[in-house]
């Protein structure tokens, strides 16, 4: 049913509606409204047979967590920005033990200095954490990530961040078609793991691993991690089949249903994720009108990363234009670092844009004039977008 | 579960005595089908009193619940020498994840059994003195407050034996260790820091707190059946001697548990709700030095350059547990 809702409460109903046995989080902006909305339901009985823990800190919410999927429960955690930094540690645990929990990230900036908007700096500190990510374009996106990534984690054993813009998706009030139970549970069935602590058969886990075995370990994972696409991409598949609309593709060219859709390649590929793929969708017909031959790659994860699913997005594009929401600091942005490894061979000139970094607004005009720079050739290979000079000339 | 004795001749004196007793009364390491949660084959240090320690609280635990039970370990000791792959010597649901997480890992348990009914499953959380004063205080801390179904039991061997015995919050005044050397003008550890986690833990109020030793494993088996009797937050802190870390020798290790209560510098006692219910009174009580005296780690406070301050600030550390707990009173 269409209903206008927060994005974060949104998110809450869905989270619910794939029967967690366990939620316990730590409460940062933005992710607050989640977690409260959640809180709510185990209250009011709008979430049964199901704990909310109010634990001290983010390192105890993904430890709980741990223990918690570890005895066999479906577990939600929700954090952002320091909160996912301050559970580094337990983050990579998580995945290391093959826990399919699955958390939110409200995309927030990492201080100092402290900021509490958005970008996507913090869930890309943790690329390489064995988490996937996968990144909601809008609250709709947001709600049926959730639902896949349930049902993904728990297929493949591995856990999941899906990824919200902090605020602007978050706090965004939209028009979204809330699932139903019914079609939830005909979706994701009742969580088998794959290992756990059992009376029965008692078994150890986290153990010490030597040098005889740790790079086996870490083998196994990076294979499992490309597994994911595939299986990320049948997970979208039958999820378009009980829900009518599809989700979880990690590679899509926007206007299209497939990333394989000939004809929409433009000469200029832009790349981004996250919800700033709204505001380029908004500018793209009047740049075409005054003839900028572009196409616009929307890209739903990062982990896995689609990187032969992105190289045919981009195609023939002589340009490839990647917005970038977090960077390395001394190497440039996260985002087209991983483009250019997937476009391997390719000739094609790629410019990444920082943009939006802390909250700053993506504006269509800004937008619209990064892309015609690439089309008039004198885009550079970073630009940070908007960048003021009157504040870094008083440093300089 | 079912009972059956053990021979004489297998088991030793400790069986011997409990044939002595009632069977109720007997302890379960005097039974042939004793759990032995922790069993044979691990790596510990001859001597290495956490792992005695760790077998018999797993064991009571194991019998109390009927084998309903399942562990959250820290990382330390404990854990590396018990598992390194493939091999393990737990024969209970067991998971390691980090250092500082058992408590919040065993909350996560508990959590997932009381939502699926199964609250017959109970839960214990171990590490070591560096896992549970130190790094892991925090988690700790909120497991209590929240008063989750959880027995958290530390074994203090009073510092980073695991890494090559460094300080730690447990480590006592005047101490040797690789990080608090027996150099300069005050050897050792500093006087007038540390942490009693057994007060701590009394402060948040939780159910249930005492502190035993290897010393007197009947006495730890009985805390460990009263600490499972209640529900909620617990809390247990065991002494366990490391005879590498303290520079003893691993046939002392009992012996010198049982000095550290006899001179008054480590008391035993429970707590129920943050109020003091029971002490073990000291029955023969010894100077600090036959304490200190056979360990390697305070070799610096004796012979003709000892420190006799130092000596004299500990003696008036047992002085004080003496009279703060009553360990010496009339007719003990």
């Amino acid at each position: 049913m269409h209903e206008l809702i927060e994005g974060s409460k949104a998110v809450a109903r869905a989270v619910a509606l794939c029967r967690p046995d366990v939620v316990c989080a730590y409460p940062i902006s933005p992710q607050t409204h989640i977690v409260e909305a959640l809180s709510g339901m185990v209250r009011t009985g709008g979430l049964v047979d199901c704990d909310y823990i109010n634990v001290e800190s983010e390192f105890a919410a993904m430890s709980v967590a741990i223990g918690a999927s570890a005895a066999g429960g479906r577990v939600y955690t929700a954090t952002a920005s320091q909160g996912l930094l301050y559970m580094a540690e337990a983050v990579y645990n998580a995945s290391g033990l093959g826990l399919p929990i699955v958390m939110t990230v409200a995309n927030r900036a990492i201080g100092a200095p402290i900021n509490i908007w958005n970008d996507q700096s913090d869930s890309l500190s943790q690329r390489d954490s064995g988490w996937l990510q996968l990144f909601a374009i809008d609250n709709q996106d947001a709600v049926d990530l959730h639902i896949i990534a349930y049902r993904l984690a728990e297929e493949i054993s591995i856990p999941i961040m899906v990824c919200m813009d902090g605020f602007v998706l978050t706090h965004a009030t939209d028009v979204v078609d809330m699932p139903t139970q019914e079609m939830v549970d005909a979706f994701l069935p009742p969580f088998t793991p794959r290992a756990a602590l059992d009376i029965e058969h008692p078994s150890s886990m986290g153990m010490m691993a030597g040098p005889d075995i740790f790079t086996e370990t870490k083998y196994l994972a990076h294979r499992a991690m490309l597994g994911a696409i595939d299986r990320l991409e049948a997970a979208s598949k039958e999820f378009a089949e009980v829900f009518g609309r599809r989700a979880g593709l990690p590679v899509r060219v926007l206007g299209t249903d497939d990333d394989a859709a000939p004809g929409r390649h433009g000469q200029i590929a832009v790349i981004a994720m996250g919800s700033v793929l709204g505001t380029l969708e908004a500018v793209l017909p009047s740049l075409r009108e005054e003839g900028v031959d572009v196409h616009l790659i929307a890209l739903g994860a990062f982990r896995p990363f689609p990187s032969e699913a992105l190289a045919r997005a981009i195609g023939q594009a002589s340009r490839v234009v990647v917005i970038d929401r977090a960077i390395q600091v001394g190497i440039g942005g996260v985002l087209s670092g991983a483009v250019r490894r997937a476009m391997k061979g390719s000739p094609a000139p790629l410019h990444s844009v920082a943009a939006g970094l802390g909250g700053r607004p993506i504006t269509q005009d800004s937008l619209a004039g990064i892309v015609r720079r690439a089309h008039a050739g004198n885009l550079g290979d970073l630009t940070f977008m908007d960048l003021r000079d009157d504040v870094i000339e008083k440093v300089s | 579960m079912a009972k059956m004795n053990v021979p004489f001749l297998q088991t030793g004196a400790l069986v011997v005595g409990n044939r002595l007793l009632e069977e109720s009364d007997r302890s379960v390491q005097a039974w042939q089908d004793r759990p032995s949660c922790l069993t044979r084959g691990h790596r510990a240090c001859q001597g290495c009193a956490e792992a005695l320690a760790a077998r018999w609280v797993l064991d009571t635990a194991m019998e109390v619940t009927d084998g309903q039970l399942m562990v959250a370990n820290a990382t330390g000791c404990l854990e590396v020498f018990s598992t390194l792959y493939p091999e393990s010597a737990w024969k209970v649901p067991w998971i390691h994840s980090l250092f500082a997480n058992s408590a919040s890992v065993a909350t996560g348990i508990a959590a997932v059994n009381r939502a699926r009914g199964r609250s017959d499953i109970r839960v214990i959380a171990q590490g070591g003195d560096g896992g549970t004063a130190d790094i892991g205080l925090a988690c700790l801390s909120g497991m209590f407050e929240r008063n989750d179904d959880v027995l958290y039991v530390c074994y203090d061997n009073q510092g980073y034996m695991n890494t090559g015995a460094q300080r730690s919050s447990a480590t006592p005044p005047a101490t040797r260790t690789a990080t608090t050397p027996a150099v300069g003008r005050d050897p050792g550890a500093p006087f007038g820091q540390g942490k009693s986690v057994p007060r701590i833990a009394m402060a948040h109020d939780i159910p249930y707190v005492a502190t035993a030793t290897v010393a007197d494993l009947r006495d730890l088996e009985a805390k460990v059946r009263t600490a499972m009797s209640h529900r909620g937050a617990r809390y247990l802190h065991v002494l366990v001697t490391c005879p590498l870390g303290w520079g003893t020798k691993s046939s002392e290790s009992i012996r010198m548990a049982r000095l550290a209560v006899r001179c008054g510098l480590f008391p035993v006692f429970e707590a129920e709700y943050g109020q003091v219910t029971a002490t073990t009174p000291i029955r023969d009580r010894v100077p600090v030095e036959d304490y200190l005296k056979p360990q390697r780690r305070f070799a610096h406070l004796f012979g003709p350059r000892g420190d006799e301050v130092a000596l004299e600030r500990i003696r008036r550390m047992a002085e004080r547990n003496i009279r703060t707990y009553d360990l010496c009173r009339e007719g003990a």
